[in-house]
Parts: structure tokens; C-alpha cells; sequence
């Protein structure tokens, strides 16, 4: 005797509504011919028993919690190539983006969320929680230090919220905070060059974890921190490092 | 981190007059208007071989293939033409490492191994010495599959290699060059 059908009742389909609504363009989600381009071109495919297409499959058929819920979306690591293969454009990382951020903030990766939380301790941005007290004295310190023992440097400049200087230099935390010496390459080659730089001591720091935290209020805020004080010291270029 | 920046700036629509470049259209700028004279004579016995890794966020989610070819002259502009090997695939078309996206303080770490083994076998296949990644993201995680999977390769920032090619590299500033290279072109004491 046969089974009894499956209830599917009405795909109601909010999470990807939503998505379409949030991303630009729409994101082309109802596009997928389902070919597969985005899978075999995916480092993440098989992880967690998850792929770009089932991921994008799974929200048009309305399987949001299976979905969004899924670990995978913290191992997809929204570099685009599926997107840059997918014959449609469909913005699969967005829709990632998306899923990563309708998790409650509690409950989103510890190291993510303590890296974002860190960034957002000061006004350095870092997501080591370096004030920027800490930044100009490391800074300070290994410059001096270079004068002192290396030879021909006595010129060397590693300045911090120079008015009107030509680049904004932002720099990664693990610089200043782990390994100090790797600063001084850097100004070295700025010196030689004779570039007209400095670093902030607001939004100095490289690094944004709470885009990858998917918080938008927090990677605003971030952002918005660094490329003012760039702004408000009159830089010509924000020039990244990293 | 130059995509949130850009991505940041159009997604909050954060007024911004100046322009958010990377460093390394200015490495490149620098070295072809001879502001960075530097040169590969310090491989030319060792002919010590390199790779180059693309970040995503800096290459194909941010200024694309001709960032890519600014990258490529100033690696080879250091290591010399001929001891420079491509990945396979490369530019807008490379593998992420696996250390993007919070990917390295996501707790996930078995399966970001398992990620990143994909670029473990891309950068083992050129046969390179050295790798370099001059993204942190990138640095670490390119660093660490070596460690994890056995690999000889060395993993190098741009501005040590930069430095060693000038001549201007002191001792303490050696940190991710192999032991062939500690000494080599040491500024005067």
C-alpha cells in the first residue's frame, strides 16, 4: 500500500524574498540553471554535506532553516569565484552574507564575534582591541629602536595623523601587536620611495572582522571610522596594505 | 582590508572624496618610475623559485585582472622572470586560500584544512621555494597549510622581499625567509 503523501503545505520562500530585496540587483537567484559551474568550482564544496548550488536550491525551495542554518555558511569564505563562473551572475556569497547575518549575534562563530567585539573597543579598529595609546607607543618604540641600531635610517618616519600627508596607511594588527619588526620593511620602502604618509590613530587597523561577523552596524562603523580620519587629515589616497 | 573598505563605503553609502587604492599599484608605479630601484641579481645563482599567491578580495572582488599583472611585475621585477611560476588557475580565476571570510577564527578547522588543501596542492604543483602572499589572511593560512600538510615551501610577505632586494633587510626584519636567505644582502652594521 502505498504511503501517504507527503503535507508540503505552501512554499512560502522568506528567506530568499528577503534576499532578493537585499541584494543588488536581486542577486539573479531565480536564474540557476542548475549546471553546476559554481560547485566544482568551490574549495567548500562537500564541506559540512553542503555546496553553493544545494545551498542556492535549498532557499528557493523554501528550506530556509536547513538552510541559513547550516554550518557551511562560515566555511564558504565568499571569495566570488562562484560567481565569477556562474554563467547567470547569481551572488550566491551575498545570499551567504545573508544567512550568516539571520543568526542571532550570540550565537555566530566566538572567534569571529570576539575579533569584531575587539575592533569595536576603541577607535583603532583593531581586532586585537590595540588602543591607539598602544599603537603610537609600539610604533614609536620600534622606530626608535631602528635609528638606534641600524645604520642610515636617522630620517626614517613612521608618522601618526600627519596633516595633509599624501597616502593614509592602514596596517594589519599583527604588525604591532605580534610581530613588531614586520613594521619596518614597510617604512623602509615608503622612506626610499619618498612618499608623503602616515597612519591614523583612528582607524589604523587593517583588518574587519564584523564583515565577516556579518554585523553591518559594526563593519559600518569600522569602515565609516577609518576612511573619516583619512578624510579629516586631508589624505589624498586611503591606501591599503593589505 | 581593502574589499570591506569598498564594499563598506557602497553598501553604507559612506561619503568618501579620495580614492582607496592598494599598495600594490604603487609598488609597481614606484619600481617602473625608478623611485624603487630594485632587482633580481641576489637570485641569479640561487635561482631560488616563486609563486604568487591572488587574494580574492584584492584581485577579483576588488580591481581585478590588471591589479593581478601589477602584482606580477613587482614579484618578478624581485625574483627575476625566470624563477617566477604561475598557479594554476591564477588572477581572477584563483583558488581562495581558505583563510578569508573570518574562516581562520571560525573554530572550523578541520574543514578549513580541508579547504585550504586545494591551494596546498595548487602552490606544491609550481614546485616553488616561496610563495608569496601579500594579504594577512592570505600569509596566515598559506602559512599554516604548509605547516599542517608537510610542505617545504616558505611563505613571504611583498615588503620582505622588497627589502632583501634593496639591501635594507636587517636581521630581525628575517622572520619568513628561509635559512639561504638570512644573511644574503645584509645592510652594513
Amino acid at each position: 500500500m502505498a504511503e501517504e503523501a507527503l503535507e508540503l503545505g505552501i512554499i512560502q520562500c522568506d528567506f530568499k524574498k528577503k534576499a532578493m530585496e537585499a541584494i543588488p540587483g536581486g542577486g539573479n537567484l531565480d536564474m540557476c540553471f542548475a549546471c553546476g559551474t559554481c560547485v566544482s568550482g568551490c574549495p567548500a564544496t562537500g564541506l559540512a554535506d553542503m555546496d553553493p548550488r544545494k545551498f542556492l536550491r535549498m532557499i528557493l525551495l523554501g528550506l530556509d532553516e536547513e538552510a541559513t542554518k547550516s554550518p557551511w555558511v562560515w566555511m564558504c569564505t565568499g571569495c566570488q569565484r562562484c560567481i565569477y563562473a556562474c554563467p547567470m551572475e547569481i551572488d550566491i556569497p551575498r545570499l551567504v552574507y545573508l544567512a550568516r547575518a539571520s543568526w542571532p549575534r550570540e550565537e555566530r562563530p566566538k572567534g569571529i564575534r570576539g575579533s569584531c567585539d575587539m575592533a569595536l573597543r576603541n577607535d583603532s579598529g583593531s581586532a586585537m582591541g590595540a588602543s591607539p595609546e598602544d599603537f603610537q607607543f609600539v610604533v614609536e618604540d620600534v622606530l626608535e629602536e631602528v635609528k638606534d641600531t641600524q645604520k642610515g635610517w636617522d630620517n626614517l618616519e613612521a608618522p601618526i595623523d600627519k596633516k595633509g600627508a599624501e597616502f593614509f596607511i592602514n596596517q594589519n594588527s599583527r604588525e604591532p601587536v605580534t610581530e613588531p619588526d614586520e613594521l619596518i620593511p614597510l617604512w623602509k620602502i615608503l622612506n626610499i620611495v619618498g612618499a608623503d604618509w602616515t597612519y591614523g590613530s583612528k582607524g589604523w587597523a587593517a583588518e574587519n572582522y564584523c564583515m565577516f561577523l556579518a554585523d553591518d552596524k559594526s563593519w559600518e562603523h569600522v569602515t565609516r571610522t577609518s576612511i573619516m580620519q583619512a578624510q579629516e587629515l586631508g589624505c589624498k589616497v586611503y591606501l591599503n596594505t593589505e | 582590508m581593502t574589499f570591506s573598505v569598498l564594499e563598506g563605503l557602497r553598501k553604507f553609502n559612506i561619503p568618501c572624496k579620495i580614492p582607496v587604492k592598494s599598495i600594490y599599484e604603487y609598488y609597481a608605479k614606484w619600481i617602473r618610475e625608478g623611485k624603487l630601484p630594485v632587482n633580481s641579481d641576489w637570485n641569479k645563482d640561487l635561482k631560488l623559485k616563486f609563486t604568487v599567491q591572488d587574494p580574492c578580495q584584492i584581485i577579483r572582488k576588488s580591481y581585478g585582472d590588471p591589479i593581478a599583472e601589477d602584482l606580477r611585475f613587482v614579484v618578478k621585477s624581485l625574483v627575476g622572470e625566470e624563477n617566477f611560476i604561475e598557479m594554476w588557475p591564477n588572477r581572477s580565476n584563483n583558488f581562495c586560500c581558505g583563510g578569508g571570510g573570518g574562516f581562520l577564527q571560525s573554530g572550523y578547522t578541520e574543514a578549513r584544512y580541508a579547504y585550504g588543501k586545494i591551494k596546498f596542492d595548487q602552490i606544491v604543483a609550481t614546485g616553488a621555494d616561496y610563495c608569496v602572499a601579500a594579504c594577512h589572511n592570505c600569509h596566515a593560512q598559506i602559512h599554516d597549510i604548509a605547516h599542517h600538510f608537510e610542505g617545504k615551501y616558505m611563505t613571504v610577505h611583498l615588503w620582505t622581499l622588497i627589502g632583501l632586494s634593496l639591501g635594507i633587510l636587517g636581521p630581525n626584519e628575517r622572520e619568513y625567509l628561509g635559512d639561504e636567505l638570512k644573511g644574503l644582502n645584509m645592510p652594513e652594521e
